[in-house]
């Protein structure tokens, strides 16, 4: 899956002109948490709606701070060296990038335009999709030893009982040397697989039918 | 109001075409032997029986996509290919095609939705169809063995014809996903749904932050409970969440959903509860009605996978209640000596299981507080009761 494919194209934008009354108005009234900043189409920095609070004094000095807020502007604010995506990036790698700088959205631009944005809400909704949890599945996880083959190998299994498969995951196992594979599967009636699964000598990890009486 | 032993049965012969393949779990003997059990013991006149007709195109259309159901039809063709079908959710191991299939699952719809009619109309006080309750259908999806959502269809044919406010309630041990995500934005539809967690089971979902969109948003209720839960973790979630919700949100009618795998035996789950839910959830429905909606209620059936030793028992405790007939301890010795020679397993002799008839769960504190909790942000999170 690409950024350009769940990125919001209709981008609400500053200018660097623009005041910080402004900026919260427009913030405000949009519900956003991030303004891209720009100037000829260009992207020219980014303001978000913690900085705009943070830049607004106590009530205190209300009417004090009520001028600051029309007599600054959003050029004086913003940050310059934004992070960004291109729209042909993995969403996967934009994930990675708004972990790794602790962002909340990254603007999308394609040679200097900005094209759109992403947010942190965006990335979850699509890792939720990707994991499967949106369509009717049980899950299975196995525990599998950490060699070539293995996924191929439960995949048989599903293919020989015509059961299709919403989602695969594979982690690094708590067990050294193993790792698990987690399945979301779209049956309801996982038995025969997880049968199959064992009587293949692999083993079924964290299922309730494979726990004595409840103890998960 | 006691029930007068006048309520409507509605059951056709056909209802057992409705079969997917010889070794499915979804095995319509359940409907004989529970029909025969409740006959057995005599709860049942031969004029309260009510034969349905199918849900015609245009009823299945108000919750289906009609190219699903051109989809179906075509399915039904014995000659149709499983491999076809694929995009519909058909022809897997869970929902196979089989000759019939339309007609079969169109009847049961209009089952359903001729007792929401009875009940409506005033006819009868309350309606049963055991062979409803197919909840996981989607609008152009079958799901989890059900083809067309025979409660979407009855809901929405309640809420055209006479505009009713509609309480759903699900004590299937899945999620009642198929119905939540059809009237998911419709505030004058309430649906709740008690359920083992989707952590592991079928169909994943059933959080509690699923509480419905748009204006819709609260009128979805889930209720998932850990694997394991026993009898009286299990109501207290039931009594601590519907009543509540169900007299705060005034329906005209009440639908419940009376599938019975969340009992131990079932083999699809992996809840721990005996028969004595399945005698006290119908009870606590009908007060409701009673005290809410002038009675009126629709029952159906759904899950149960254990035929043998769960599904008539509950499903007779389910119409006794509905019929206002007092239960025996026993079953009939004539029904258990007819159905002892077919069945897999040793049958019970009680309608509820006696004390000790399971072993004790050992984490049960534990259990017992993680849906405590639960219900607590359940309730928390539920905007219209406060
Ligand atoms: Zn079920």
């Amino acid at each position: 899956m690409l950024v350009e494919q769940i990125m919001t194209r209709e981008v609400v934008t500053l200018s660097p002109d623009n005041t910080l009354q402004e900026a919260l108005d427009l913030s405000h009234h949009h519900r956003l948490r991030h303004l891209p900043v720009v100037q000829d189409g260009l992207l020219v920095g980014l303001i978000s709606d913690r900085d705009l609070r943070a830049a607004a004094p106590s009530t205190l000095e209300q009417a004090e701070s009520d001028q600051i807020l029309h007599d600054i502007r959003v050029e004086q604010l913003m940050i310059k060296d934004v992070i960004t995506a291109h729209p042909l990036d993995f969403v996967e790698d934009a994930a990675a990038q708004i972990y790794k700088h602790s962002v909340g959205c990254l603007p999308v631009v394609s040679q200097g335009k900005l094209t759109g944005i992403v947010t942190e809400r965006d990335i979850l909704r699509n890792l939720v999709e990707m994991m499967g949890v949106n369509a009717p599945t049980s899950r299975i996880e196995v525990e599998v030893p950490d060699k070539t083959g293995m996924l191929a190998n439960i995949s048989d299994l599903l293919r020989a009982r015509r059961i299709n498969t919403s989602a695969v995951m594979v982690f690094p196992s708590a067990k050294e040397g193993y790792r698990t594979i987690v399945f979301r599967i779209r049956t309801m009636d996982p038995r025969r697989f997880i049968q199959d699964i064992e009587a293949a000598g692999y083993r079924v990890v964290g299922h309730p039918s494979m726990m004595t009486d409840g103890e998960v | 109001m006691v029930a007068n032993g006048k309520s409507a049965f509605i059951y056709s012969d056909a209802f057992t075409k409705y079969k997917f393949a010889e070794e499915h779990p979804f095995n319509p003997k359940r409907l004989e032997m529970t029909l025969d059990l409740i006959k057995t013991i005599g709860f049942l006149d031969a004029d309260q029986i009510i034969t349905p007709r199918m849900a015609t195109q245009e009823e299945l259309a108000r919750v289906h996509d009609t190219r699903y159901l051109d989809a179906v039809q075509a399915a039904s063709q014995p000659q149709a290919n499983p491999d076809d079908f694929a995009t519909w959710g058909l022809g897997t191991e869970d929902t196979p095609i089989f000759a019939g299939m339309h007609e079969a699952t169109s009847l049961i719809a209009g089952g359903t939705l001729l007792a929401a009619d009875l009940v409506m109309s005033g006819q009868y006080r309350y309606a049963l169809n055991m062979a409803g309750g197919l909840h996981h259908a989607r609008r152009a999806e079958a799901s989890g063995f059900c083809v067309y959502n025979d409660i979407a269809v009855a809901i929405a044919h309640v809420r055209e014809k006479y505009g009713a406010r509609v309480a759903y309630i699900d004590t299937d041990a899945h999620h009642g996903d198929g119905v939540q995500w059809i009237f998911y934005e419709d505030p004058d539809v309430l649906t709740i749904s008690l359920h083992e967690t989707g952590k592991y089971l079928y169909p994943g979902t059933g959080e509690i932050i699923e509480r419905g969109e748009g204006r819709g948003y609260g009128y979805a209720v889930n209720v998932p409970l850990e694997a394991f839960t026993e009898d009286d973790s299990w109501m207290n979630a039931v009594r601590s969440v519907i009543i509540p919700t169900i007299q705060k949100f005034a329906p005209d009618i009440i639908f419940h959903q009376n599938g019975c795998d969340a009992h131990t035996y079932d083999p699809l789950t992996h809840l721990s509860a005996s028969t004595h839910i399945y005698r006290e959830m119908p009870k606590i429905t009908r007060l409701l009605a009673e005290e809410m909606c002038d009675g009126r209620l629709v029952a159906v059936g759904g899950g149960g996978y254990d035929i043998w030793r769960v599904v008539p028992r509950a499903w007779t405790m389910l119409w006794a209640e509905l019929n206002g007939n007092e239960l025996p301890e026993r079953l009939p010795k004539a029904w258990l000596e007819r159905w002892q020679l077919e069945a897999s397993t040793a049958l019970p002799e009680f309608f509820l299981d006696p004390p000790g008839s399971f072993e004790a769960i050992p984490r049960r504190a534990e259990i017992e507080e993680k849906n405590e909790i639960m219900v607590r942000r359940v309730l928390n999170g539920t905007p219209f009761l406060y």
